[in-house]
């Protein structure tokens, strides 16, 4: 599988201020990462690094092999950005905003007409394509930034709180359109602190914090790393030490005792008809279900835990 | 593939690429912008009923009292009528705040817009949008400059009824040139402050700050420090000379004072001299010959490479400090 972004030891620092540290990351041809963490943890500054937009401190960056740092228009031919809350000149109609958009790509009149066209049509912006931008509510500018971003008919798109700032079905809407992306091919990079919003959309994802990658993998591997399983059994029954049974299933990680009947389960695999089986041939089953926690949770625990072993170690 | 980035990056050791990669883009569009903004429109028609009204008043001037001048059509330029300055009063008014409108929410625009980085993601380098933006103003300036020329002279045409002579339409181009500069000098101004400031209101107030000191204080505080640092008092010649000579050395650091003196020696071909010497001489004087073309230049000369310079140096400015900006506002 051929590699899209590469980056090896990339470091940024405002003066003391350390805004990415050490990063080492690796984007596949035609995947959809996702970088995930709060405002401030590096995702902006590791994206404007990768476009040629500011300069790394220390550390390489290949973007589709070529370095953003001295070839800035060989990698920003190939990648489309859309920033954080895009802005648009408002004066201008949304066909007006693609055309300049063209011509700063170089694209001839007749191509520009074409491709701008086909975009809107595509994002479902061809009814108000001659409407000035600043009529347009902020789920349409959203979607008008994916518009130019598909414009230059890029190779990997990268993409800055895509969901931002979207209510709820918008924001649906949009993941539905970045999954189009990766079904077209593109490699798709995208930062988020809505962690929940986007780990539906992601191949892999990458979680951030204080500048650094300090977790990187599926969700589901992530799940098992920090919460030992990705599977959440919440259980209800009773009998005699349904505790001890329930601990017995395959597959089970760890066992604890909510409150009265209730148990809760952490698994690596779904084992509900194993448990199931289990303590009906012990005791009484009253209720069964599953969840499958969130990358929210994933992230929450993950430094309940740096900070409970850093305790520990003080 | 760490290898491979090791050699790639000894390979290239500079920036790839030109920097006016999307340059006529950016002019295109600026252009369009500042030709069709309701700014500029008010702007340029403000600008046009000055012209109209200054040079109708001028013409029933000269009309009335020169009736044998060689150079008639520059009079239509430099001729006040009570109640009216002349047209050339007016345009160095007006020129300064055309230019600042054109050019104070040039780049701090674009972060409150928030579009700066969705265009600087664009196959292009920074240097293009600015000196795109940079362009773009001076053709506004030069398009409504010209467009003005050509109205005054149509108008003197159909009024006075003589065509120009040759020697008249090189003046009144160089005289274009000249206001040109002068306009390129506050337009340069207001994109430094849209560069230094983040709100388009601050830098357009201090563009405008620093216009008011120099259109209507800087000549008064040159006159204060000329006389308090070469004082008269024996009331000498040498002293009072003196004491001319360094308000008009302090005076020229004023990009309105050698805007003036471009435009008196370019458009009354009588003016001989720019010094202190025949400074009373200068209002209004008609003594002597005309000087030819080739000689009203080399007087200038100084004045209008001034002019040029003030506006490289502003242009060099914001330039360098646009290029060290962080992308995110």
């Amino acid at each position: 599988m051929s590699v899209a972004v590469e980056t090896v030891g990339l470091t940024k620092r405002y003066g003391q201020v350390v805004a990415v540290q050490d990063l080492n990351l690796r984007l596949h041809t035609g995947e959809v990462f996702g970088m995930l963490g709060p405002n401030g943890s590096g995702k902006t500054t590791t994206i404007l690094m990768l476009l040629g937009l500011t300069e790394p401190t220390a550390g390489i960056a290949r973007v589709l092999g070529w370095d953003p740092t001295r070839q800035p228009l060989q990698v920003k031919r190939r990648v489309g950005y859309l920033p954080d809350s895009v802005g648009f000149y408002d004066e201008l109609t949304a066909w007006e905003n693609l055309r300049y958009t063209a011509a700063l790509n170089g694209l001839s009149s007749a191509e520009a007409n074409r491709r701008i066209g086909e975009v809107l049509e595509r994002m479902g912006l061809a009814d108000v394509a001659h409407r000035k931008v600043g009529t347009f509510s902020r789920g349409m500018k959203q979607r008008l930034g994916l518009a130019d971003v598909l414009l230059k008919q890029p190779q990997v798109a990268i993409l800055d709180e895509p969901t931002l700032g979207l209510d709820p079905e918008a924001a649906l809407e949009f993941l539905d359109l970045i999954r189009s992306l990766k079904r077209d091919g593109l490699t798709v990079l995208l930062a988020s602190h809505l962690l929940h919003q986007v780990q539906s959309v992601c191949d892999r994802v990458g979680l951030f914090h204080r500048g650094r990658m300090v977790l990187e993998g599926t969700v589901d591997e992530l799940r098992e790393q920090v919460l030992g399983g990705a599977y959440r059994i919440h259980v209800q029954a009773r009998g005699s030490d349904v505790e001890r049974v329930l601990g017995e299933v395959p597959g089970v990680v760890r066992v604890t005792r909510t409150d009265g009947d209730a148990y809760r389960v952490e698994a690596r695999v779904d084992c509900r008809p194993e448990i199931a089986r289990r303590v009906v041939a012990t005791g009484e089953l009253l209720a069964l279900s599953v969840d499958r926690p969130g990358l929210d949770e994933v992230y929450a625990r993950y430094f309940q835990q740096l900070e409970a072993q850093a305790g520990g170690a003080v | 593939m760490s290898t491979q980035v090791a050699q790639a990056s000894a390979e290239v050791p500079r920036r790839e690429g030109s920097p006016w990669t999307g340059l006529w883009a950016v002019v295109y569009k600026e252009l369009a912008d500042h030709l069709t903004g309701v700014r500029m429109q008010i702007l340029e028609t403000l600008m046009l009923l000055t012209a109209v009204g200054t040079v109708y008043a001028a013409t029933q001037s000269i009309r009335q009292t020169i009736g044998e001048d060689p150079f008639l059509f520059l009079r239509l330029f430099t001729t006040a009528r009570e109640p009216l300055p002349s047209f050339v009063g007016f345009l160095g008014f007006l020129i300064p705040l055309t230019a600042i409108a054109l050019g104070f929410d040039a780049i701090n625009g674009e972060y409150n817009r928030r579009t700066l980085s969705r265009v600087l993601s664009q196959p292009i380098y920074r240097d293009a949008l600015i000196l795109g933006k940079f362009l773009a103003g001076l053709a506004t300036l030069a398009i409504t400059l010209v467009a003005l020329w050509v109205v005054v002279t149509g108008m003197g045409l159909f009024v006075l009824g003589v065509p120009p002579g040759g020697e008249e339409v090189a003046r009144g181009v160089f005289f274009l040139v000249a206001t040109l500069a002068y306009a390129g000098i506050w337009m340069g101004l207001a994109m430094l402050f849209s560069a230094v400031f983040r709100q388009p209101a601050t830098s357009a107030m201090t563009a405008i700050a620093v216009w008011l000191l120099f259109a209507v204080f800087w000549d008064m505080l040159a006159a204060l420090v000329s006389q308090a640092l070469r004082p008269t008092q024996y009331g000498g010649v040498a002293e009072e000379l003196a004491q001319a000579r360094l308000h008009l050395l302090l005076a020229r650091f004023s990009p309105n004072t050698l805007y003036a003196e471009t435009v008196i020696a370019l458009l009354n071909p009588s003016v001989r001299s720019l010094g202190p010497v025949l400074i009373t001489q200068l209002e209004g004087a008609v003594l002597g010959t005309p000087l030819p073309l080739g000689q009203s230049l080399l007087i200038v000369w100084p004045q209008f490479t001034a002019l040029v310079a003030v506006v490289i140096l502003l242009f060099a400015a914001t330039y360098v400090l646009f290029q060290r900006q962080e992308v995110r506002a």
